[in-house]
């Protein structure tokens, strides 16, 4: 008895698990596992994405042109390059137009405006990015393309000596330029969020510094936040791209799309976006043309994603070096 | 500094400054000057007169700053007014894209617009009815699938792998998966479905895998911001109590953080419920109501709108109205998703102290 007593304490000391799942508490085990597999998951479904645009784009990736010119839209290179250019194109313009909007939207909230207005302002550009994109794209072809025709006809007939606005003009107003417009109003909710983050997190006494020593309300900007904010800045640019490169709807409403790179912005003879093309010509196409459609997805996906690496690595260097943490 | 040295000789604190009334005197003289060199040069246009009247406003004010108050003060000016100008212009394409989406939407707004499909249908009448069913199918399908995983990699990346390389990893895909374009998750989804069940399958199921990999990272992001949100001594007291951690999680973690977790369940929603490229290629088109996820095409409402405005038919006003009813109704669900999911983190934030 009494050794079984005495032994009772030994044994649970040595029956004391190292610290660690219990096995006889399955459940923390299950649990992490989930967790951890959860996570995985994400890298697979990544790693699928990938490789089933390669597997069902391959066909046409590796195709004898000669076939690719029969069966499908013709030899792979020469016709996704205008795409591609289309693609860069639009973006640049739309994040040309969104970015000095934004910049000034998000100062204007986080330095300009009565701190009481300042979230429901916020909020009022946020409504932006609730609109979906085929609103926007019913929108930009009903309404926005025939605004912007006398604009156009203006800047053709007074500026038509710079290449950009030279050519014949588009009668209906679904010009590459009109399709920058409406990018522009879609990447300028999330550019202006993420500057206005980095705006606010502009240390406190630079700026009360720069103010005591007598600057303005725009030299203190430039001198203490703007410098401070660059990365940060730089970063939302370039998520902006990256959803400017990958918006569809948009641009297959609005755009009379063609296959030809020129650097006209108004005339009827517009360079088609990647993404544009997949979405109108999707429905109808069959065997090598949707492979064909499937390695041009790809091709948009490389772009987004290189641009978007970019963006991801700029913040992270800067989380590490900035005296914000 | 002269506008300083002018001040100090003048001998007043308000000397050397622009008076008050100056802004709003210049702004009303711009506009009725531009209004009035748009009628005379420009036919009346309104986008004209009102870029001629803030343009003669920034002149003037230039000008005037620049003379009674020194550069630098008149450098500050401007970029107040152009920062304002910046935001004013944002809102024009907001308020144009409600006034136009309201006015053009309600014309079709009505009950045969919530009965109908367009089953048989040609010209006026029919509704939107499968593709309302459509789009609540496929966006609550890719819950169904976004949710479990989204949330179970948040706990991972929050509580488990904290730091470690596996996390590291994830959180950049997770940012990279945030860029995947739309059209490519569609396109994902399309090829999936075609190598699982055959080439050129199209179904409800197959689109809510393409609004599931829009989704995903959205939910993580957020899940696993509020998750760090919970106070360390919550977990440190259950630990205390000789709570496993699976169970801490579950019973005291979660609970803690379920209105920031139910809200931005309800944005990734808003965010995914209106995409239209995805659907266009991984769910079709149909002109009926279909109420199977996993067969046949499956309409949603983003592609009815796409869909009644590309391919109209010989009666082109009809379904253009369908198509801005369509908008309506879409708009209307995600600015309402929005609004709950802010009132609810708004009402229920977790209380972090």
């Amino acid at each position: 008895m009494t050794a079984k007593l005495s032994s009772t304490p030994v044994g649970s000391a040595a029956a004391q698990p190292k610290p660690g799942p219990d096995p006889k508490r399955p459940g923390e085990a299950v649990f992490r596992g989930l967790a951890t597999g959860a996570g995985i998951l994400i890298l697979v479904i990544l790693a699928l994405v990938a490789s089933f645009l390669l597997i069902q784009g391959g066909p046409a990736l590796f195709a004898d042109p000669a076939k690719l010119a029969t069966q499908g839209y013709g030899e792979f290179v020469s016709w996704v390059l205008p795409f591609a250019f289309g693609t860069v194109w639009a973006a640049l313009l739309a994040l040309l137009i969104a970015v000095p909007v934004a910049i000034g939207i998000a100062l204007f909230i986080s330095h300009y405006a009565p701190r009481k207005l300042a979230q429901p302002l916020g909020y009022l550009i946020d409504l932006l990015a609730a609109v979906p994109s085929v609103v926007f794209g019913l929108w930009g072809s009903v309404v926005l393309a025939p605004a912007m025709l006398p604009l156009f006809t203006t800047l053709n007939s007074s500026l038509g000596f710079i290449p950009l606005f030279a050519g014949q003009v588009s009668g209906t107003g679904r010009t590459i330029l009109t399709v920058a417009v409406v990018l522009a109003t879609m990447i300028l909710p999330i550019i202006t969020s993420l500057c206005r983050e980095v705006f606010l997190q502009a240390p406190r006494l630079h700026e009360e510094a720069a103010l005591a020593l007598g600057a303005t309300r725009w030299e203190m900007i430039k001198m203490a936040v703007l410098p401070f904010a660059r990365p940060g800045m730089i970063a939302a640019v370039m998520l902006g791209l990256g959803r400017a490169l990958g918006e569809t709807m948009a641009v297959t409403m609005v755009l009379s799309g063609s296959r030809n790179i020129t650097l006209e912005l108004l005339t009827s003879q517009n360079p088609n976006t990647i993404a544009a093309t997949i979405a109108q010509n999707f429905a109808e196409a069959f065997g090598l043309k949707t492979s064909q459609l499937i390695a041009a997805g790809l091709v948009l996906f490389l772009i987004t994603l290189a641009v978007n690496s970019i963006a991801r690595w700029i913040v992270a260097r800067r989380a590490q070096y900035s005296g914000a943490n | 500094m002269t506008a300083l040295s002018h001040a100090i000789t003048q001998g007043s604190l308000t000397s050397g400054r622009l008076p008050k009334f100056a802004t709003p005197v210049a702004a009303v003289a711009g506009a009725i000057l531009g209004f009035a060199l748009a009628v005379i040069f420009g036919g009346g246009n309104l986008g004209l007169a009102v870029l001629l009247a803030y343009l003669i406003f920034l002149v003037a004010m230039e000008i005037a700053a620049r003379v009674i108050e020194g550069p630098r003060q008149a450098a500050d000016r401007r970029a107040r007014h152009l920062i304002v100008g910046a935001f004013l212009l944002a809102l024009l394409p907001l308020a144009s894209v409600i006034f136009e989406v309201l006015s053009k939407g309600m014309a079709r707004f009505d009950i045969g617009f919530f009965t109908q499909s367009m089953r048989n249908v040609v010209g006026k009448g029919g509704g939107a009815v499968h593709a309302i069913y459509g789009t609540l199918y496929v966006t609550g399908m890719a819950t169904l699938i976004s949710v479990p995983i989204g949330l179970l990699t948040a706990i991972y990346l929050a509580e488990y792998g904290i730091r470690n390389r596996l996390s590291k990893a994830i959180t950049f895909f997770v940012d990279v998966m945030t860029g995947v374009p739309s059209i490519v998750a569609g396109l994902f989804a399309y090829a999936l479905m075609g190598l699982l069940v055959g080439p050129g399958t199209r179904s409800g199921f197959s689109g809510s895998i393409a609004l599931s990999v829009l989704m995903i990272p959205v939910v993580v992001r957020s899940s696993e911001e509020l998750l760090r949100l919970v106070p360390n001594e919550l977990r440190e007291a259950a630990y205390a109590l000789g709570v496993p951690k699976w169970l801490t999680i579950v019973k005291v973690v979660l609970p803690t953080a379920i209105s920031g977790l139910v809200s931005g369940v309800i944005l990734a929603i808003a965010r995914v419920i209106g995409e239209t490229a995805p659907l266009l290629i991984a769910a079709g088109f149909t002109a009926s109501l279909n109420n199977n996820l996993f067969a046949n095409p499956m309409m949603t409402l983003p592609v009815f709108v796409f869909d009644s405005y590309a391919h109209p038919g010989t009666d082109v006003q009809a379904y253009w109205d369908r198509a801005w009813a369509g908008a309506l109704t879409l708009i209307l669900i995600v600015m309402l998703l929005n609004l709950i999911g802010r009132l609810i983190a708004r009402r229920f934030a977790p209380k972090t102290r």
